[in-house]
């Protein structure tokens, strides 16, 4: 190896080849150059969801791949049992918040990088808080999480009149997850490739024992720990709550299994196979963790700078039985309601909050009910929680027109649930809204409806 | 920066939870008697070490000869800036050591090159040496060292947007394979006695309707199957239309429409069409292989193979050890209980036979009767139909002799193109790098010269290994020389993640190591495994 020219050497020696060099396996928009990398640093804010395994990976990835400008948000603290992976951790901080301590131990070994924690729930932040990111890099365990940044994300996305995603409205995620040596990275660019919510057959469903099979058929360990968790737990102590985390409560809950299992003859039930069954524990080492994570940053520095051709779209990785990698180019759901153009619907000036929430129960493609309405960022009605419908509920007798600043068109954002009698589910729309008999609408917003 | 800690430390068990749930005490026990050494500190090998400490790694030892500069705290996490000018390997160890006080951590001072090249006998005192970011020549040496002392070996470089990762053993062989879809092992089409006679004792017409819902699927082909065959000269369901009727007979037994039981049976009834026997090709293959003739100089591994195929021929009927194990079914508690024994005793009658032919074949070869636990020969015959045997070619051969008919069906096949456009330019870089001194684009200036060159020395690459004009893409070829040798963070981390991942599948033996070279391609994530 040549050591000419070693000690001069620049800290973005390696970075820089990719950066400030023109390739021709790259980017629509790559302009490499100084300014490239300059820019990235100073101009690209990148968002973090969750500090834990990939969490941790991401930050310093991110941090090494040119970002100066991370923020993380995570509401967990820290526990022993992320010590195994979550190499940002020491023992010492085990019930510290977690991005608290990510984002201190990351900007003590890189130095230059700005890392924001924020030690809160994700529903916690505003959308304007989302929005202000170039892009949101996901690291999480839970598909609930996932939907909710996918829709916040989708949320930011409008369509010309030509019914085609403008681009600066367009907030791309890029998505991680593991199980064991198993993992996918993807990236979603709302309106271009398919959103969660166009794809969220991907997620297997999860795995729930029939009542009357753990009342009176009980067969295997996990039977007899979901009876003692479900069942017997309510019997015994009527009114509390189990808390999974509390040790106590894992502790008779594995005793009772016990109990269960001696009755019936059933082996198996042990303390860590109880916690598993009941927290739901996906196993996790840090190797997968870290290829995952690595794709992620990768991705996300060629999103940012064109520096080379992006991923397209989903990435499985599978080291279970040799090793096995598959780029799937999945497409979006056309009619998909959290990333496409939404729904369109006129209404007179005159028409309530209330008669817009009847119509969208009305309305064939959605039959909406339990409607919660925002527009921008403000909350025009909210089911939940009690103080918020509070709040709200007068809103419900005002004109929508009045509500919307009496702008002859606009955009709203609906919630509720949706669907088909048995096949309803939670369900987020747009809905583009115009107001018959108001100076300003075109035909040509009316466009690409539908 | 480790003080040492008052506080009572918490069970390691704790700690280690997340993975033990994957590969068990034993697997964490293997893991914990390991001792890694790692050849060179970049990220690429930083990066590897790190997810290893983190799971409880028994002991590393990191050889790098450089000084910490500038351009290392742009990729490599492990040193920062009070690190410059002092030896990367020392800093990457006290980063390492923070990580996980359990592990035993040294560095030596010394150029992995050199180290090859004058004590080739330090590499035998350890369990995997990871070796990254070496170049051709070393690899080639290293690996024959490594063979000799029969010690494991994995390569990992990372270059640009591409890498690589090969590992180098000679036979890696596996009992606990722990293959995520494989199908039971309930006998449907081949019940022994014991099986035979409990399925006897049941009345699959009980009038009580509660019994009826609740017979096991098991019973119920075992005792269609048998009836079938007795009204079919012995045979069991053979043609789509036999198939189709069985599975008519089946739903006619169903007397409510709630009977998850027959759903069950009817979705399982492929079972009883299964061939009998051995069926896995790859248990076919180890039972043919010549390792399985035995000697002194056999492994246990072999051993137990050649008493598994005495078993087979013998007592098996034709079939391997029953697995012992049945899957949750629709089911009255207590007669999933009794079947969930009848397949265990099975199982045990099976396994002592087993024991008893691994003895014996022990005292023939001449070693200790009993030098082979029991514990060890019962997950044996648990997983007789699993069993995988991984084989390396040396370094040497596939870089001299690769399977030319592979290489070409790779060249010209558009899904593999750049995969293998990698694996040539990432060989042709050091050949360049032994002419010039210096990696194509390493630093600035002359770019379009060094492209040309590289070109050249990829061609004659080629038409060294026998590969006459087939070309590789101009793009790529400009891509690799704008790389310039860049280890950049993310992709040391992607392959450092990946040669972990290998490394820990060796040591403890699980799950299944990858085969041929793997070749990371992140221009689009379309990496391959080249078999060469």
């Amino acid at each position: 190896m040549a050591d000419a020219g070693a000690h001069q050497s620049s800290r973005s020696r390696d970075l820089d080849k990719l950066l400030l060099r023109p390739g021709h396996l790259v980017g629509p928009a790559f302009e490499p150059g100084t300014e490239l990398r300059d820019d990235i640093q100073e101009y690209a804010r990148i968002l973090v969801v969750g500090a834990g395994g990939l969490g941790c990976e991401l930050l310093k990835d991110l941090a090494l791949s040119g970002f100066r400008n991370l923020e993380v948000i995570d509401m967990d603290r820290i526990e022993v049992s992320n010590l195994n992976r979550q190499f940002l951790f020491r023992l010492e901080d085990v019930g510290k918040p977690k991005a608290e301590v990510a984002a201190k131990r990351v900007m003590e070994r890189v130095s230059g990088v700005n890392i924001v924690p924020h030690f809160c729930r994700i529903e916690d932040k505003l959308d304007e808080f989302y929005s202000d990111f170039m892009i949101i890099v996901l690291g999480l365990d839970s598909i609930e999480a996932r939907s909710y940044i996918n829709e916040v994300a989708c949320s930011f996305l409008e369509y010309d009149s030509n019914g085609n995603p403008r681009e600066e409205t367009m907030k791309p995620m890029v998505d991680g997850g593991t199980e064991g040596f198993k993992g996918h990275a993807r990236v979603i660019l709302p309106g271009i490739t398919p959103c969660f919510q166009c794809t969220i057959w991907l997620f297997p469903p999860q795995v729930k024992y029939p009542l009357c099979t753990l009342a009176e058929t009980p067969r295997t360990a996990p039977h007899c720990i979901e009876y003692a968790h479900l069942i017997k737990w309510d019997e015994v102590h009527s009114g509390k709550t189990f808390d999974p985390d509390n040790p106590q409560h894992m502790q008779w809950v594995y005793s009772e299994a016990l109990k269960r299992a001696a009755l019936f003859s059933i082996p198996g039930v042990t303390y860590t196979l109880t916690q598993g069954v009941v927290k739901n524990i996906i196993p996790a080492i840090a190797s997968t963790n870290a290829i995952i994570s690595a794709a992620c940053a990768l991705e996300t520095l060629k999103i940012a700078s064109g520096c080379s051709k992006t991923l397209s779209n989903y990435l499985t990785y599978n080291g279970v039985e040799g090793l096995h990698t598959k780029v799937t180019e999945f497409v979006r759901d056309k009619e998909c309601l959290m990333c496409g153009p939404g729904i369109f619907m006129e209404l007179e000036t005159s028409d309530t909050l209330k008669m817009l929430m009847d119509k969208l129960g009305d309305e064939p493609q959605l039959l909406m009910s339990g409607v919660s309405v925002k527009h921008g960022g403000k909350t025009l009605y909210m089911q939940a929680p009690p103080e918020l419908e509070a709040m709200t509920r007068s809103n419900l007798s005002i004109s929508l027109f009045k509500l919307m600043e009496e702008s002859p068109k606009g955009i709203l954002h609906v919630t509720g649930t949706a669907g088909k009698p048995g096949k309803r589910q939670s369900c987020s729309t747009k809905l583009r809204v115009a107001f018959k008999g108001v100076a300003g609408i075109k035909d040509t917003d009316m466009a690409g409806g539908a | 920066m480790a003080e040492p800690k008052a506080e009572p430390k918490p069970e390691p068990k704790t700690k280690y939870d997340r993975q033990l749930r994957i590969w068990g005490e034993q697997g964490q026990s293997a893991l914990e008697k390991a001792s890694i050494c790692l050849l060179n500190c970049g990220p690429t090998g930083s990066e590897t070490l790190k997810n290893l400490v983190l799971g409880g790694i028994g002991s590393i030892t990191v050889v790098d000869g450089s000084k910490v500069e500038n351009g290392d705290l742009g990729n490599n996490f492990m040193v920062s800036e009070s690190n410059l000018g002092q030896p990367k390997a020392k800093c990457v160890c006290a980063f390492l050591q923070e990580l996980n006080d359990a592990v035993k951590a040294k560095f030596i001072e010394e150029h992995p090159v050199t180290l090859i090249d004058t004590n080739p006998s330090f590499f035998s005192q350890f369990t995997v040496v990871i070796a990254t970011q070496l170049v051709e020549a070393s690899m080639v040496k290293l690996d024959r060292i490594c063979r000799d002392a029969n010690v494991m070996l994995i390569f990992a470089r990372s270059y640009g947007l591409s890498g690589f990762v090969r590992i180098s053993v000679k036979e890696h062989t596996v009992i606990e394979s722990k293959p995520d879809h494989f199908l039971d092992d309930l006998r449907l089409n081949n019940p022994w006695p014991e099986l035979k006679k409990f399925t006897e004792s049941i009345d699959l017409d009980t009038s009580d309707p509660v019994a009826h819902k609740h017979t096991p699927y098991i019973l119920i082909l075992v005792k269609m199957a048998n009836d079938w065959a007795k009204a079919h000269n012995g045979k069991l369901p053979s043609t789509r239309e036999e198939k189709r009727e069985f599975k008519e007979l089946i739903k006619a037994k169903t007397i409510a429409p709630d009977e998850d039981n027959y759903k069950e049976a009817i979705e399982a009834s492929f079972k009883v069409f299964a061939p009998q026997g051995i069926s896995s090709s790859n248990l076919k293959r180890i039972l043919d292989d010549p390792c399985s003739e035995v000697d002194s100089c056999s492994s246990d591994f072999w051993v137990m193979v050649a008493a598994l195929k005495e078993f087979i021929a013998n007592e098996g009927g034709g079939e391997a050890p029953l697995e012992g194990s049945i899957p949750d079914m629709t089911s009255s508690t207590e007669i999933y209980i009794n079947l969930q024994k009848l397949y265990q005793a099975k199982a045990e009658a099976d396994f002592i036979i087993v024991g008893q032919r691994v003895r014996d074949i022990l005292k023939k070869i001449g070693r200790d009767p009993l030098s082979i636990s029991n514990d060890l020969i019962k997950s044996f015959c648990k997983n007789a139909r699993k069993l995988t045997v991984c084989r390396y070619k040396s370094i040497e051969e596939e870089f001299n002799s690769p399977i030319l008919p592979e290489m070409q069906k790779y060249l010209s096949d558009e899904e593999y193109s750049v995969a293998v456009g990698f694996y040539i330019l990432l060989r042709a870089v050091d050949r360049f790098s032994a002419n010039y001194n210096a990696f194509p684009g390493q630093f600035d200036g002359a770019m379009d010269e060094e492209i040309s060159r590289l070109k050249t020395t990829a061609v004659s690459l080629l038409t060294d290994l026998g590969c006459n004009g087939s070309p590789l893409p101009e793009d790529l070829i400009n891509e690799m020389c704008r790389y310039g040798a860049a280890e950049l963070h993310a992709v040391a981390a992607y392959i450092g993640g990946v040669a972990s991942q290998e490394v820990i599948k060796l040591i403890t033996r699980q799950f299944v190591p990858m085969s041929g070279t793997f070749i990371f391609n992140g221009i689009d994530h379309k990496s391959q495994l080249l078999s060469l």
